[in-house]
């Protein structure tokens, strides 16, 4: 009965107690954020008001929201980690951070979050960090409308903008990250969503994806990236809606896919690359109603993979629609609209009657020597490659769209 | 000087073999442009012309046309005109005509359908591969006085610039694949005018796939200002420098 007794007792105290809000600010009692997250308990919400706040590591061990009200600064003076997240259900809002430490022992980030749960991050604006936003160990963290901003120029001296590691169920939605080494990086992240990001100018990749299964992104923008957009190791990765604009260079990709498998590309926008797909070591990838215009390369498939489907997309303009390195086809090319397509169409059923072979001459001498580049156009190359067209001999000869379409698709 | 380049072009547009060529090419530019659906089709259609057609009509007609007007030439000889001035009128009249030819024919189709900077290099690039080929047709003229070896000479020019070079380019990069040869392709394009043309326009019609692996070292020498200028500069060359030999031969000939 007592035990009873006290355990109501204890339940109303902690149900009576209510959430304080606590004012950080110049003309506030609180001068600095270290010293209202003393005073703060669970639940409490701190109001930082705008100004300029240089406290060395900030350090959360408390769920609290930390609001931040017209934009304040939050200086890590190039020295140390800015604000490190140790509780669950911590909010970040509002805030500009700024300068963080750069070290590649510990690396030093704007906001790292360490083992924690919902921990939300929103609308933040993170600028010149080495890393901007660290998770790792964590789940069910939400990372929204946030502005990245780095200045990195050499790939080493700079990191990742939105940083994820063994993490589960990751939220990352419309943020913007430019001059990262990576924009955003997942290295053992399972079930998370990536959508409506813009991710440019990055010296490394735009997203870059590392043991990551059963993660999705849609509807992000990846233009101008040092090496396009990586995906490496994973399986059941779903690609939907994004755009991938003008990765140019020697070793610049759209999308670059390594050792992948069961995998969903789908209507996709994949403008003026280098290459707009390398797929190397991919295995049964459904590649469907894509747009693929004006690329060096459209797709560049390794033999190294398998039961590939490659189905209802659009190339039009490319230099190359199609390259590969051997002469193993193990994918399938059916029912693409090729815009190099001489056939006819008798029967009038939008389907060419003749089959396509995408796979030119000429790219598979580029492929084996790349010099061989300078001749593209001349005439001489022309000929070779409308006679391989009609005979094929040194293409693989079941490289082949059977079902090539008259029109390109209204995608 | 003015009087005999006058007489040359009055005599050229009698001829009538350039107006229709004029008109070749436009009829050719306009139905590429408004056929394709793309303009970018058009313009491959354009850049085989300015590869292959231009080159032998201005190769071909300079030739024969400088054969023909030997005694024009001769009766020039006896009045008291320098021999240089003969020449470079003869010159600048035929590669004139060939260029406005160019101009009038392709260009203005260019400039309509396609945007201003690559209609501008494509412009450009064919007036001056006209001037390249009437110069080489000069060179041709005055080595032999035998006319059929003359315009054998000009064909053979043409053949090796337009098909066999490229040939020879390509079996020259399988031999030497396995060295490191970008820089060395580079020099051999130079030797070219019709690859130095080609690929002056490729890097701007291809530029994605150009600025892949080698393309990214072709794309830092051609594609930068620079590199612009030394590759339009070696064109210049090739105009310049068979004509001062075709001038230095024609001076010192017994005609």
């Amino acid at each position: 009965m007592r035990t009873l007794l006290c355990l109501t007792l204890m339940l109303s105290f902690v149900s009576t107690t209510p959430a304080k809000t606590i004012r950080v600010g110049e003309t506030e009692i609180f001068k600095t954020i270290t010293s209202a997250l003393k005073k703060a308990s669970d639940g409490d919400t701190i109001l930082v008001f705008g100004g300029f706040y240089k406290e060395g590591n900030i350090i959360i061990e408390k769920s609290i929201s930390l609001i931040g009200i017209d934009m304040p600064v939050i200086d890590g003076d190039k020295k140390v980690e800015i604000l490190s997240i140790h509780a669950d259900y911590v909010t970040l809002k509002g805030f500009k951070i700024q300068r963080s430490g750069h070290a590649s022992i510990g690396d030093p980030a704007g906001v790292k979050v360490y083992d924690s749960k919902h921990v939300r991050i929103l609308d933040n604006y993170f600028y010149d960090n080495f890393f901007s936003i660290y998770i790792q160990r964590s789940k069910h963290c939400i990372v929204k409308n946030n502005r990245v901003v780095s200045l990195g120029v050499d790939e080493q001296e700079i990191g990742n903008g939105i940083h994820c590691w063994k993490s589960d169920s990751l939220l990352i939605i419309g943020n913007y990250l430019s001059g990262n080494r990576d924009g955003i990086y997942f290295e053992f992240v399972t079930h998370s969503v990536i959508w409506r990001n813009i991710s440019e100018n990055n010296t490394r990749y735009g997203l870059h994806f590392m043991f990551s299964h059963n993660d999705s992104y849609f509807t992000n923008i990846f233009r101008n990236n040092g090496a396009g957009v990586a995906v490496m190791y994973t399986k059941h990765v779903t690609m939907m809606n994004n755009t991938f604009i003008e990765n140019w260079g020697d070793a610049a990709y759209g999308l670059l896919l390594k050792e992948i498998s069961d995998s969903y590309i789908y209507n996709n926008r994949f403008i003026n690359n280098t290459s707009a797909i390398f797929l190397d070591g991919a295995n049964r990838i459904i590649v469907e109603k894509n747009l693929f215009k004006s690329n060096g390369w459209g797709m560049k498939i390794q033999a190294n993979g398998m039961d590939n489907v490659i189905t209802k997309n659009n190339f039009i303009r490319n230099t190359f629609d199609i390259s590969t390195n051997g002469s193993l086809v193990l994918s399938t090319f059916d029912e693409n609209y090729w815009d190099r397509y001489e056939g006819y169409d008798l029967n009038k059923d939008q389907i060419g009657d003749v089959p396509y072979r995408p796979l030119s001459l000429f790219s598979v001498i580029v492929e084996t020597n790349p010099p061989a580049m300078l001749l593209y156009r001349s005439f001489m190359v022309s000929l070779l490659d409308k006679s391989e067209r009609i005979l094929p001999s040194l293409t693989p000869d079941n490289f082949i769209d059977n079902i090539p379409l008259m029109r390109p698709l209204p995608l | 000087m003015i009087r005999i380049i006058k007489f040359v072009i009055l005599d050229i547009i009698k001829n009538k073999i350039v107006l229709a060529y004029t008109l070749l090419l436009a009829i050719f530019a306009w139905s590429a442009f408004s056929l394709e659906d793309t303009s970018a089709k058009g313009v491959l259609s354009l850049l085989n012309i300015i590869l292959l057609i231009v080159p032998l009509v201005s190769v071909l007609f300079t030739t024969i046309y400088i054969y023909n007007s030997a005694e024009f030439v001769e009766l020039l000889t006896s009045q008291p005109i320098k021999r240089n001035k003969i020449w470079i009128s003869l010159f600048i009249g035929l590669s004139g005509s060939m260029a406005i030819a160019f101009f009038l024919g392709a260009g203005v189709p260019l400039f309509i359908y396609t945007e201003p900077s690559l209609s501008l290099i494509m412009v450009s690039i064919g007036m001056l591969i006209s001037l390249v080929f009437v110069s080489l047709a000069f060179l041709s003229a005055s080595i032999t006085r035998d006319k059929a070896k003359g315009i054998g000479m000009s064909i053979m020019l043409w053949l090796y610039f337009a098909l066999l070079f490229d040939a020879l380019v390509l079996f020259l990069l399988f031999q030497l694949s396995d060295y490191p040869i970008e820089k060395m392709m580079i020099g051999i394009t130079a030797t070219s005018p019709i690859d130095l043309a080609r690929i002056l326009i490729l890097l701007h019609l291809d530029v994605s796939a150009m600025m892949g692996y080698t393309g990214a070292i072709f794309k830092k020498f051609f594609g930068s200002a620079e590199g612009m200028v030394i590759a339009f500069f070696l064109l210049t060359l090739w105009v310049a420098i068979p004509y001062y030999i075709s001038l230095r031969i024609f001076k010192r000939k017994d005609l």
